[in-house]
């Protein structure tokens, strides 16, 4: 629970918005929100559904350079 | 009536209990058009009711629009959590009533900025913030059920 706002907390660049869907439906419509929880990030990367902390992160920052494989 | 019962304010009270600095709700209300604002405030004012560690600042998101935008706030309910007393920004934002399974997250989210969370991200996930330099803004849309 709460994995966005813990990541908002921990990185000052990262900011989390929790949006109740049912409330705000011009969002909801706005990011195709067809299921919940979902996830929408400012770099694009939308996530539907609950992920474990470690593939949560890599969606949404993606793999951290030096682990790409084939990167220089 | 109360939204929380007795047996909820004492486990509440308990959890509250670990926290080890006050933590601040910026709660961005509006009169008009704001379904959800007086819920909002009966939940805060519950949970105020059960710990002095935490403290709401109802702000007027049209009469102070400025201080709104400043926090990325456009509507309303709209929570913002500060914690400490310097009421540092935690970059923690609620949209909508924090209602049923999301007033849960509240009080994670509470306990989480005033240090009260026994959750720790793993290394892994620290490691790989600590790479993030730009900002983003991550929306979770949730349901209160």
């Amino acid at each position: 629970m709460g994995l966005a706002n813990r990541m908002a907390f921990a990185s000052e660049h990262i900011t989390s918005v929790t949006v109740q869907a049912s409330e705000f439906y011009d969002l909801s419509r706005k990011y195709r929100v067809s299921g919940v929880p979902k996830t929408v990030g400012s770099n694009g990367v939308e996530i539907l559904g609950a992920l474990p902390e470690a593939q949560f992160v890599e969606e949404l920052l993606g793999a951290a350079a030096d682990e790409v494989p084939g990167s220089a | 009536m109360a939204l929380l019962s007795t047996a909820d304010q004492q486990a509440l009270r308990d959890a509250f209990g670990a926290m080890t600095r006050p933590v601040t709700i910026l709660f961005f209300t509006q009169a008009i058009g704001c379904e959800t604002c007086a819920e909002t405030r009966q939940i805060l004012n519950e949970l105020t009711e059960v710990t002095t560690q935490v403290t709401i600042q109802e702000v007027n998101l049209v009469l102070e629009g400025e201080r709104a935008a400043s926090y990325g706030i456009d509507r309303a309910p709209g929570l913002v959590l500060l914690a400490g007393d310097e009421k540092a920004d935690t970059r923690i934002r609620m949209l909508g009533a924090p209602a049923g399974y999301d007033f849960m997250s509240l009080v994670d989210a509470i306990l989480l900025v005033s240090g009260g969370s026994p959750q720790r991200l793993s290394a892994a996930t620290e490691a790989r913030l600590a790479g993030v330099t730009e900002p983003i803004t991550v929306q979770v849309f949730v349901t209160p059920t």
